[in-house]
């Protein structure tokens, strides 16, 4: 059992607060991902909960038990740097058994435990090599495999992937996948890659400027992201995002474009209040080339401009000027588009989305 | 073909240049080390002898026998003095490293008030000359009663030599990267021993050198020495050369032999070190 709780939890540099009194609920064995920009205060949460940085305010729960004061070693938790941080003066073999020798168990026990974890992250032909004679990826699984030897309560990784290129990434994501789904531990993952949060994560907590922005499963804070920055922060290509103004059952953009207000918002919004209206680039597209063409009736049909396109092989995205500005969009089954091409496109307003313009926060009904 | 034969031979014309440049080099920096070497087998008629003599005529170990033999019959307190100087240059390196490793650790890891006014007044008193001290240090010396003691000489030394090890330890813990302690506090390890199963063995080709400048410079200073030692309860090596000087005369051999004396346990320990020198060792430790 090793949940983690976050209790009002902060972080001071001095006068400084990075972290500003979180609070978080990690159940035994999920996986949670902490995701936001660089200089969010996820990295430095992380390391909180480590025992690495002392905490300015609030409390850790590990297993119930508190360990603001304890040191790392007495938290029984496993930690992925994003350097990997191997002791480049010992072999794989002595680096992963690193920790149980410093615990003074039996050399038997060291041994089976440590062919164990190689066995778990196919390392064994790498056992006696010294880290500088490995490749990235392989430093990568050491690093992992020195986390599992010690059979931790908690498994932290800190950007464990960042450094790896886009190929071995999408491969060292599937691992570790299947590592928590083998190990059964509570995994706190931080990252600055949406695409591994969502690819990865139970839940996942989207952090900014030490704040917890939402916390939700990857459908949730897709779909119903709880602000104006979740929205685009979750989602590749970005959700398109523009300030208009309500304006008698019509979302009217600065250039005076107007799309109908979605039915959902009829009864939350009305005349004159300054929103930022957000489509996926899913719920936007040249109509009879979408997702859920024909679904809705909370349509908006239009003739639009193609600027770009931008061809992925099953996929194109698509951006058309729209409102003065640049609006992508996704096309399935694409056929070839030249630039200036006009196209009837379907926005799909049942999918939009509304935030407040001043405060960035949802002006949905739906909870996430 | 024609123009490939000629870069061949160009290449081969360079690299030999290369070599003879490297050569002459070579023996510009051990040619006095030799004639000290030279001067040490042949008598005083040869060594003064005006034109210079270049082909050795006479060879001969007398300097070598007389130096260890009795007092006047040529012999000087060698072992003594050999002692003295062992004592001494150990000691106040293994002071000085102690002190450099902890300061060194300090300024590389820790933020504290003042780091950078305290490391850069260190780094002045590199700048004072160590004669321009001798006077008031011997005063300060004579009256706490510790002229001609070892403990005088160490302390001095460990003062001449903290400064320079700091900064030289500094400079290799800061090469360490700060994650590999973290990682050993994880494992499992208290502060004290991540610093030594991890950040220590890392920046010990390092330590080692900064232990081999610090022995090498309490192992031939003269200018302190020759003030706060007197007598063979402390005089080191260095002092001892004086010996070979009287009011009128110097005698030079003597002298060269007790120079090689002095050289060979110096050579020796740098050479049996100097492997342990090798960096690179970290290399692996993150991205790379």
């Amino acid at each position: 059992m090793a949940t983690v709780s976050l209790k009002k939890l902060v972080k001071k540099y001095g006068e400084l607060e990075v972290v500003h009194g979180i609070d978080l609920e990690i159940a035994d064995r999920e996986f949670v991902a902490l995701v936001g920009p660089s200089g969010c205060g996820k990295s430095t949460t992380l390391r909180m909960i480590a025992g690495l940085e002392d905490v300015s305010g609030g409390t850790i729960l590990i297993g119930g038990r508190e360990v603001n004061e304890l040191p790392p070693r007495e938290r029984n938790i496993s930690m992925v740097f994003q350097s990997y941080a191997l002791y480049p003066h010992m072999t794989v073999r002595e680096n992963m058994g690193f920790s149980l020798k410093i615990a003074k168990r039996p050399q038997d026990e060291i041994d089976q435990r440590v062919n164990e974890a190689a066995q778990i992250l196919s390392l064994n032909e790498l056992m006696d090599r010294r880290p500088s004679q490995l490749s990235g990826g392989q430093r990568q699984r050491v690093a992992m495999g020195r986390a599992i030897v010690r059979h931790p309560e908690v498994f932290l990784f800190d950007e464990p992937l960042s450094n790896l290129d886009a190929k071995l990434r999408s491969q060292m994501r599937t691992e570790i996948k299947k590592l928590h789904a083998k190990v059964q531990a509570t995994v706190v993952y931080v990252t600055h890659d949406q695409v591994e949060a969502m690819t990865l994560a139970d839940r996942i907590v989207i952090m900014r400027d030490g704040y917890v922005e939402q916390v939700g499963t990857p459908d949730q804070v897709f779909k119903h992201p709880a602000t104006r920055f979740v929205a685009g922060f979750i989602g590749s290509p970005p959700m398109n995002l523009f300030e208009a103004t309500i304006d008698s059952g019509n979302v009217v953009f600065a250039n005076g474009d107007a799309i109908p207000l979605p039915a959902r918002f009829k009864a939350n919004v009305s005349t004159g209040k300054k929103v930022t209206f957000g489509l996926r680039p899913d719920d936007l597209f040249p109509t009879g080339h979408g997702i859920g063409s024909g679904t809705t009736d909370d349509v908006f049909k239009r003739d639009l401009n193609v600027t770009i396109t931008e061809p992925l092989g099953n996929e194109t995205l698509v951006f058309f000027d729209f409102a003065g500005r640049d609006w992508v969009s996704r096309m399935l089954n694409p056929r070839s588009l030249a630039a200036g091409e006009s196209l009837g496109v379907t926005f799909d307003l049942s999918q939009a989305h509304l935030f407040d313009a001043t405060t960035g926060v949802s002006l949905s009904d739906r909870k996430a | 073909m024609a123009s490939n034969q000629q870069h061949r031979i160009r290449r081969r014309l360079l690299s030999l240049a290369h070599f003879i440049g490297l050569a002459i080099a070579m023996i510009i920096i051990l040619l006095p080390g030799f004639w000290i070497v030279l001067s040490s087998l042949r008598p005083t008629v040869e060594i003064m002898a005006k034109p210079a003599i270049w082909i050795p005529q006479d060879l001969s170990l007398d300097a070598y026998v007389a130096m260890f033999g009795k007092v006047g019959q040529g012999g000087i307190p060698v072992w003594s003095y050999f002692r003295n100087s062992l004592v001494i240059s150990v000691t106040s390196t293994a002071i000085a490293i102690a002190i450099g490793m902890a300061g060194g650790y300090a300024f590389a890891r820790f933020r504290f008030k003042g780091k950078s006014g305290l490391f850069l007044g260190f780094m002045l008193t590199r700048t004072v000359p160590g004669i321009a001290l001798s006077l008031p240090l011997f005063i300060i010396f004579a009256r706490v009663g510790i002229i001609d003691t070892h403990f005088g000489l160490i302390l001095a030394y460990v003062a001449l030599n903290v400064p320079f090890t700091i900064w030289l330890i500094d400079g290799f813990f800061r090469q360490v990267p700060k994650d590999l302690a973290e990682a050993a506090q994880i494992d499992g390890c208290t502060r004290w021993q991540a610093f030594w199963q991890v950040e220590f063995p890392l920046a010990g080709p390092g330590i080692a050198s900064a232990g081999i400048f610090a022995f090498l410079t309490a192992w031939n200073e003269f200018a302190l020495a020759s003030q706060l030692t007197r007598s063979v309860n402390s005089k080191t090596l260095p002092v001892g050369l004086l010996d070979y000087t009287s009011e009128f005369t110097i005698d030079w051999r003597g002298m060269c032999a007790l120079a090689v004396v002095m050289i060979v346990p110096a050579l020796t320990l740098t050479f049996l070190v100097q492997k342990h020198l090798v960096s690179g060792l970290t290399s692996g430790a993150v991205k790379g």
